[in-house]
């Protein structure tokens, strides 16, 4: 990865140089190597905290709604998901594409740091990939970890390693897929009885801090106000007063992504109370595909969802609730 | 009527119905004298689509025990194409609704012309007495509104 | 905080026989905002209306509560009476206490009880209520007809005759439509030529209406009152104005192989030629397809004899817009193809011919002029076998699932013509029903089975081959229960009529609804049967659905009658209940657009103050009042809920909600 990372900087630096960019959003050193977070460069210099390591999990694009509006173009560096995302927020006119210079780049799967120090290894200085291995260095000396075994939640169901869309693209080493059924965590639940799924998601729900992390990280909730923070929509609300309220927002977020979410997975990564968020987003993206045909949010820049489409011969609302123990 | 007074518990019941074919298929039904519960309250809309479900949700907070909605046949609406969105949406929301835990039966969307009053109260009817067995909606229900009534 | 009036009817016994309305109004009076409350035998009366009006007057009340029948009984007639009591008639809302209540619950108590519930439910909703204003939009006094066949002929005289100007697109180069290839109708038999071609000369001797032939329409804009149209006038490759119509051309052309259209490809024209005699514009036009000027740039005859100079081999396609207030659509039809029906052996054989190429070979001015020959050898058939329902009520997929409606009428035509005209010629019909309701219609039947010995059998035909130059036709006849092999030498096919195919495009240019057919929707199947769902588009012939000559002039004259209606005024008052977004919120996000069935949302850059002296340009949306007919499909849509319904705001309907949950 580290060659990938060295590669990046150049081009970065080649493209504020030659002022073919105004700005480059990437990633830079965090406190740790596990942490490094999105940021803009506008000058060569401040590429020296430029970095790209197996921990550069963030999903970029939402970045670019307030970027791209200042003067100039704006590149940014996004991994195959992250591109998904880009042609939603194209779609919705939130970014105009000749403002961005997309530079598709290589990911090898990204690591989860909460799933590294589950296995003892705490200290983490560097982790480089080597085949479907993680060669973990900490503090306290070298480890080497399956891959699969501490990758992102989002990363085991990878939507590919196809770029949607790029100007250009750096990929150095070949990428490997990730094929997991992304419904099974939803399957799993569908096969419950009600009580168990109402008490399962009691459980998840009530530990909502209404941190917004979710919201904020959403590349789909990209609203100038939020209907949660709108007086005249009659369910604004700050903080969560009652249980009803944590479903409320969550319900009513989920709806409003639905057809909009890329399955990004960044709300699941983000939320510090570990609700399993993307289970929400994935019960609509399952229904939808089952009932009007596989979708997948961001695989363009045009047309409509679901949800803004149909056909005479739809499923009926009773008909779509199918019975216990099967899958809907 | 009958039906229900067998139970305990009388659920509150909200409907939202399309101005142009289920609120007028309301009024067949009162027309035709063909009763349904009392405690089956109509809420007019242009259209099954002006519908969100925040007002769904919302009815539930408030302490409905069953909402349903009421349009124009598909193919048959006013705004032309507004009951098919109405469709997948409610097919989304309701299956989502089922997912969290919350009984299915407590939503439904019941296509009713203008013309079917019989068909508007037999749908109330049966629509009443499901979620009269379900009993009380606990699950949807903000406990605050219910302590202090004056204060919703 | 509202000042509310609430006005609770008796209805006579209708409301207070069940609900004591006399407790409703009292326990009414104290709900919060509510300064004034009363009961009244009939509040839609004259005194019960004075009632409201003074009440709105003396109390200075700034909305009003009427709790009474349904408001789509008479919430005009309430809104009225607040308004001409200075009050804006959009404050004014209705709790169903009749149809909702009174009279589907018979226990008092209980009824009285929903009845304060419904009453307080509206008042929740009339204290958000805002004033609205009905807007204006004006209205372009010009109509545009698209089809130029008898429909869309009769709508433009009548829409002339009433003294507006009205255009007449027909894609062909002349207009005249199906109509115009017909031979006799029925039930009068009188030849159709006779009266249509009047009414075409009427079309292009009349000073308001405009004629554009070959010609079609590319794009539309605008709304109801304020259309504008872009129409391609295709290369005719001859100057309308010069060409006298003299047809030297067709004489001296020498590509002489194309297919003839009018005589539904029966015989052969010339590569310029005017489509037949009486066609209106009487014009040549080139067929760049088959003109061996404009494919090898070797020939130029046509235009060496011309003797006015008209032909123009460098003519180019031509874009004209135009503004109209209303337009009616007359696409017409087109006998189905007859590729899923291999049983009755029409693409093998030539004497086995659909109703419509019987049309042209019973015409005077048809391929054989008028007389009955069959395709194959040029011979008189003795025996003629027709075969109705070809298509049509087919339930397999293979044909259309509706009744073309007028096969039957045609069909009993032809066999009577033909056995009026060759007596010694047996002719056959094999039918799954007789239908012919209409004036004279089934009079006309018997005539042909009674008077003209035409012997219809009841079943289907199996399969139609060729023994030796005969076409046998296989069926079974039902009443007999038997089969029966009918020896034939010209079999005609009832063919299905469909929608001509274009009109699919031009549903979407006009956002007008289509059904699976491919036939347009009307705005309400029985009450508003010429309109379209969209605002100032009516319909007119098989376009909206399958019909005779009859109801398509009927059905033409009533879409005038409703274009007329629209274009003698000035300005249109539009509905306030429509759909506004709040710009600070919206995102531009074009979800709202996707769900419009009206295209009434655009989208406008507009630049917003954001503090500090600093401005931002964003993409928000923008309702076309005009257009908007308020269903509300945007506002869910919206995720940032900016957009919102005027007098079914959501604010109002989780107030209503609450209201009723509210224990």
């Amino acid at each position: 990865m580290r060659d990938v990372e060295q590669k990046m900087k150049e081009r970065a630096a080649e493209l504020l140089r030659s002022g073919e960019a105004a700005r480059v959003v990437g990633w830079k050193k965090g406190e740790f190597y596990f942490d490094p977070s999105p940021a803009t460069f506008e000058t060569e210099e401040e590429l020296g905290e430029f970095v790209y390591n197996g921990f550069c999990g963030s999903n970029l694009s939402k970045y670019l709604i307030a970027v791209s509006k200042k003067p100039g173009k704006t590149a940014i560096f996004l991994k195959p998901c992250d591109t998904y995302s880009f042609n939603e927020l194209v779609k919705e006119h939130r970014v105009a594409r000749e403002k961005v210079y997309v530079i598709g780049i290589e990911c090898q799967g990204k690591l989860d740091i909460d799933k590294i120090r589950a296995k003892g290894v705490t200290g983490v200085m560097e982790a480089e990939e080597a085949g479907d291995k993680v060669e973990v260095t900490s503090l306290y000396g070298k480890t080497s970890i399956a891959r699969e075994e501490i990758l992102l939640e989002k990363c085991l169901c990878c939507k590919g390693k196809k770029h949607m869309v790029a100007d250009e693209t750096i990929i150095l080493h070949e990428m490997p897929e990730t094929k997991n059924n992304r419904f099974s965590g939803v399957e799993k639940l569908e096969r419950m009885t009600p009580d168990e799924r109402f008490a399962f998601w009691k459980a998840e729900l009530s530990k909502c801090i209404r941190c917004n992390a979710c919201r904020n990280v959403c590349p789909a909730c990209s609203c100038v106000k939020c209907v949660f923070d709108n007086p005249a929509s009659g369910i604004a609300a700050k903080a969560n007063d009652t249980e009803f309220e944590e479903q409320m927002f969550h319900i009513i977020r989920a709806f409003h992504v639905a057809g909009r979410c890329t399955d990004c997975g960044e709300c699941s990564r983000v939320c510090p109370q570990h609700i399993p968020l993307h289970l929400l987003n994935r019960k609509f993206i399952k229904d939808m595909d089952t009932l009007y045909g596989d979708f997948q949010a961001g695989e363009t820049a045009e047309g409509k969802t679901p949800l803004t489409e149909y056909t005479e011969g739809d499923a009926e609302p009773g008909e779509a609730v199918k019975p216990e123990g099967q899958h809907a | 009527m009958q039906d229900v007074t067998t139970n305990a518990h009388t659920p509150n019941i909200v409907a939202f119905c399309c101005n142009w074919c289920s609120y007028a298929g309301a009024d067949l039904a009162g027309s035709s004298r063909l009763s349904y519960p009392a405690n089956v309250k109509i809420i007019r809309v242009p259209c099954s689509c002006r519908v969100n479900p925040m007002f769904v949700l919302k009815a539930f907070q408030r302490g409905a025990d069953g909402v349903i909605l009421c349009g124009c046949h598909p193919g048959d609406c006013h705004y032309v194409t507004g009951n098919y969105y109405t469709r997948r949406r409610m097919a989304l929301l309701f299956s989502f609704l089922n997912y969290l835990g919350i009984e299915k039966e407590r939503t439904r969307v019941e296509w009713v012309s203008a013309a079917e009053g019989a068909r508007f109260s037999a749908v109330m009817n049966d629509f009443v007495k499901t979620v009269a067995a379900l009993g009380e909606n606990k699950r949807l229900t903000d406990l605050r509104c219910k302590e202090d009534p004056e204060n919703a | 905080m509202q000042r509310i009036g609430v006005f609770i009817c008796w209805c006579g016994s209708n409301i207070a026989a069940t609900v004591d309305v006399e407790k409703v109004a009292e326990v009414i009076r104290s709900e919060p905002g509510v300064v004034y409350s009363a009961n009244y035998q009939y509040m839609c009366s004259e005194n019960g209306q004075q009632l409201i009006k003074n009440a709105i007057r003396e109390h200075n009340l700034t909305a009003v509560v009427i709790g009474s029948c349904s408001p789509r009984m008479h919430e005009a007639t309430f809104r009225k009476a607040a308004e001409a009591a200075g009050l804006n008639p959009y404050m004014v809302e209705i709790a169903n206490i009749r149809e909702h209540c009174s009279w589907i619950h018979k226990d008092r108590e209980e009824a009285t009880e929903k009845a304060v519930i419904l009453v307080r439910t509206a008042i929740a909703k009339v204290n958000l209520d805002a004033p609205l204003q009905a807007g204006e939009s004006p209205v372009v006094k010009r109509a545009l007809v698209i089809g130029g066949g008898i429909a869309g002929i009769q709508a433009a005289l009548d829409i002339a005759e009433a003294g507006f100007e009205v255009d007449i697109v027909e894609k062909n180069p002349t207009i005249g439509g199906r109509m115009a290839q017909l031979d006799k109708t029925f039930p009068t038999l009188d030849c159709s030529a006779c009266i249509l071609t009047p009414k075409m000369v009427d079309c292009a001797q009349n000073e308001k209406i405009d004629i554009l032939s070959y010609s079609e329409v590319e794009e539309v804009k605008g709304f109801v009152g304020n259309f504008s149209v872009k129409i391609r006038k295709k290369a005719r490759y001859v100057d309308e104005t010069k060409c006298t119509g003299c047809k030297v051309c067709m004489e001296k052309c020498p590509s002489r192989k194309g297919l003839n259209e009018f005589n539904m490809n029966l015989n052969n024209r010339t590569a310029i030629y005017i489509p037949f005699a009486q066609a209106i514009p009487n014009v040549a036009v080139i067929d760049p397809e088959q003109c061996i000027k404009l494919k090898t740039g070797k020939c130029g005859i046509c235009q060496k004899f011309c003797g006015v100079g008209a032909i123009d081999y460098t003519m180019k396609d031509e874009f004209i817009e135009r503004q109209y207030g209303a337009i009616v659509v007359a696409t017409g039809f087109r006998p189905i193809k007859l590729d899923n029906f291999n049983e009755y052996g029409y693409a093998d054989n030539k004497d086995v011919i659909t109703s419509l190429e019987l049309e042209r070979l019973m015409n005077a001015a048809g391929p054989t002029d008028g007389v009955l020959l069959r395709p194959s050898d040029g011979k008189h058939p003795k025996v003629i076998t027709f075969i109705q329902c070809v298509g049509s009520r087919d339930t397999s997929g293979c044909g259309k699932p509706y009744c073309s409606k007028i096969c039957c009428m045609y069909t009993a035509k032809h066999a009577m013509l033909i056995r009026e005209k060759y007596p010694d010629t047996e002719v056959h019909v094999f039918y799954i029903d007789v239908r012919t309701p209409g004036k004279n219609y089934d009079e006309f039947y018997r005539r042909a089975v009674e008077q003209y010995g035409v012997d219809y059998i009841k079943g289907m035909v199996g399969k139609v081959y060729n023994e030796n130059g005969t076409l046998m036709v296989q069926g079974s006849n039902l009443i007999d229960n038997t089969q029966v092999t009918i020896p034939s030498d010209l079999v005609v096919l009832a063919t299905a009529i469909e929608p001509e195919p274009s009109v699919r495009r031009i549903a979407t240019l006009l956002t007008a609804s289509i059904d699976t057919n491919n036939f347009l929707t009307e705005s309400h199947a029985k009450l508003r049967p010429v309109e379209s769902p969209t605002a100032g588009v009516y319909l007119a012939g098989v376009c909206q659905g399958p019909k005779d000559i009859p109801e398509t002039v009927s059905q033409a004259s009533a879409c005038a009658a409703k274009v007329i209606g629209l274009l003698v005024k000035d300005k249109l008052k539009t509905n306030p209940c429509i759909a506004h977004p709040d710009e600070m919120m919206c995102n531009g996000c074009s979800q709202c657009a996707n769900v419009c069935a009206y295209g009434a949302i655009t989208y406008v850059e507009k630049e917003f103050r954001l503090g500090g002296g600093k401005t931002e340009v964003r993409r928000v949306a923008s309702v076309n009042p005009a257009v908007c007919q308020g269903c509300g499909a945007c506002t869910v849509t919206c995720p940032s809920g900016a957009m919102d319904l005027s007098g079914f705001s959501s604010k109002q309907i989780m107030s209503e909600v609450e209201a009723i949950c509210k224990m």
